[in-house]
């Protein structure tokens, strides 16, 4: 555990040296996130809600995927390294130490300025929540809280997954973007605008519906269930694929040689 | 200039053959496109179910914007991975390059449009056959005549120029800032908002609009857009597409005094 500590520091420390570079990224990463809350703010200046949701509604559904992809992408981005590291033979390397492989790749790529995402999600939360017409009780709080942490490990669940994917194809996958990226942009709006077969596809087969669109009815008082209460610790059953996927990556694994 | 052309010829053959070599790869980026934009048509016909009648453009037009915007993205962004160039200014090597006999301007303004180029053919465009193909809400609307066709080509050929040029600047600029990461960031956000990458200009509210549609980003990738979903037309196109020309000249020449400028005195770092 020390040594992940000492990683971790080490990688906080080198970026802080570069403090222009840290920042004018971390801006970057902030106007990411910020101009996409200016189009959802420029469409709905001219239209009242999308479906039966209101913009202080969407703008919930926004700042919980965004909150959820930046935590996910700081602790998962460095996943993206990974085809790289297999194409030239520096995985090898990894593999022979005796520590978690996916920690090792994970702390010396962590990239800080991804607070920048997290940053703007949480200045957006502030102004949902007034003009969401949500009445908050401690459970509501909790909910949320949930809606946000589990949505973070789906998300690093999703940058695990498509870098498993290199072990088969060593290229990385532009396709598989559509499930990180993608779902940043889309959970903009709560999943259930994209139709019937979208939302089931993001139900069974990536649980992005479960930490947002499903939560949020519970959250609007439009369905008490206990099961749209406790959808987002459903999610976390996604874990169990994702992990089995890489392990069976892992096995396959051939080095590319060099 | 026979002899140029052809080095310019023959760096974007080799581009092209390069991206043809990885078919996974091409598969992986037609299939994201085709995904991408579909959700998004998705998003939009939901906005429309609402508020249709509210909205400027009509849903056809939307929908032939988000199709060919998605396929064009990379043809009309100006951060691109043009990493030849990045690492050339990074590691010191342009030093290398400044002594060839071709002027850095105009090869590495061919590097960058060839490297959008074959891309776009390659990955991209099969993206709009396959939005042309889908049926009614979700499918692609062909421009109904002749003059809105070629109106559309002369003005994408015109924002495709004004994309690399502004490009250009953009390199320029990095000789002086060591922060390529944020820079790079920061310019591929301002730009493609600005352009309608995010949301189409139209929808911005309308003092914000006129102005952006008179800086050089209204002169990118909105205008050709506009034109082939039908949002605008008639004189109002000829204008825009005047002041595309206007911007294209403009910024060449800027690019060109800033390469002046950047090259007297190149500082290269170590070696």
């Amino acid at each position: 555990m020390r040594l992940y500590w000492n990683y971790f520091l080490m990688e906080f420390k080198s970026q802080m040296q570069y403090k222009v570079s840290f920042f004018l990224t971390m801006t970057g990463q902030f106007l990411t996130a910020f101009t996409s809350f200016l189009g959802i703010r420029f469409l709905f200046d001219k239209i009242s809600g999308v479906d039966d949701f209101s913009y202080g509604q969407v703008l919930l559904c926004f700042s919980v995927v965004m909150m959820s992809f930046s935590i996910g992408e700081l602790a998962g981005g460095g996943l993206a390294t990974f085809p790289g590291l297999l194409r030239n033979g520096e995985l090898d390397r990894i593999l022979v130490r005796p520590r978690s492989i996916i920690l090792q790749i994970i702390m010396p790529n962590m990239d800080f300025s991804r607070l920048g995402l997290l940053l703007q999600a949480i200045i957006v939360l502030g102004i949902a929540i007034p003009v969401s017409g949500v009445v908050w009780t401690w459970k509501k709080a909790l909910v949320f809280c949930l809606m946000v942490a589990c949505g973070s490990v789906v998300f690093f669940c999703l940058f695990l997954l498509v870098a498993a994917f290199a072990f088969f194809t060593v290229q990385s996958l532009d396709f598989l973007n559509i499930f990180t990226y993608g779902m940043r942009a889309f959970g903009k709006y709560p999943f259930s605008v994209y139709g019937e077969a979208v939302l089931k596809v993001l139900t069974f087969v990536i649980p992005l519906a479960l930490i947002q669109y499903y939560p949020l009815l519970y959250l609007l008082d439009r369905e008490t269930g206990f099961w749209f209460m406790a959808a987002p610790l459903l999610s976390l059953l996604f874990v169990i694929p994702c992990r089995w996927f890489y392990r069976f990556g892992l096995r396959h694994y051939q080095s590319t040689g060099s | 200039m026979r002899a140029t052309c052809k080095v310019y010829f023959s760096m974007f053959r080799i581009r092209f053959v390069h991206n043809l070599q990885y078919r996974a790869v091409v598969l992986g980026s037609i299939l994201k496109g085709f995904f991408w934009a579909l959700m998004e048509i998705l998003g939009y016909l939901a906005i429309y179910r609402v508020g249709g009648d509210l909205l400027p453009m009509e849903l056809s037009a939307t929908v032939t914007y988000v199709w060919a915007h998605q396929s064009l993205i990379v043809l009309f962004s100006v951060v691109f991975g043009d990493e030849e160039i990045y690492s050339a200014i990074r590691t010191g090597e342009v030093a290398y390059d400044l002594t060839r006999p071709v002027s850095i301007y105009g090869r590495w303004f061919c590097q960058a449009a060839s490297n959008r180029l074959s891309f776009t053919l390659i990955n991209c465009l099969p993206v709009l056959a396959l939005g042309a193909m889908l049926p009614k809400p979700y499918g692609l609307t062909l421009p109904a005549s002749v003059s809105q066709l070629l109106m559309t080509a002369v003005s994408l050929m015109l924002a495709f120029g004004v994309t690399v040029a502004t490009a250009m600047l953009m390199y320029f600029s990095l000789f002086y800032l060591i922060s390529q990461r944020g820079i790079k960031i920061i310019v591929r956000i301002t730009t493609s908002f600005f352009s309608g990458g995010v949301i189409p200009l139209p929808f911005f509210p309308k003092t914000l609009q006129r102005v952006v549609t008179l800086l050089p980003f209204g002169s990118m990738q909105n205008v050709p857009l506009q034109i082939l979903c039908g949002s605008l037309s008639g004189p109002e196109a000829v204008r825009s597409i005047g002041l595309q020309v206007f911007w294209l000249t403009a910024l060449v020449f800027a690019g060109w005094f800033a390469m002046g400028h950047a090259t007297k005195k190149v500082v290269a770092f170590g070696g």
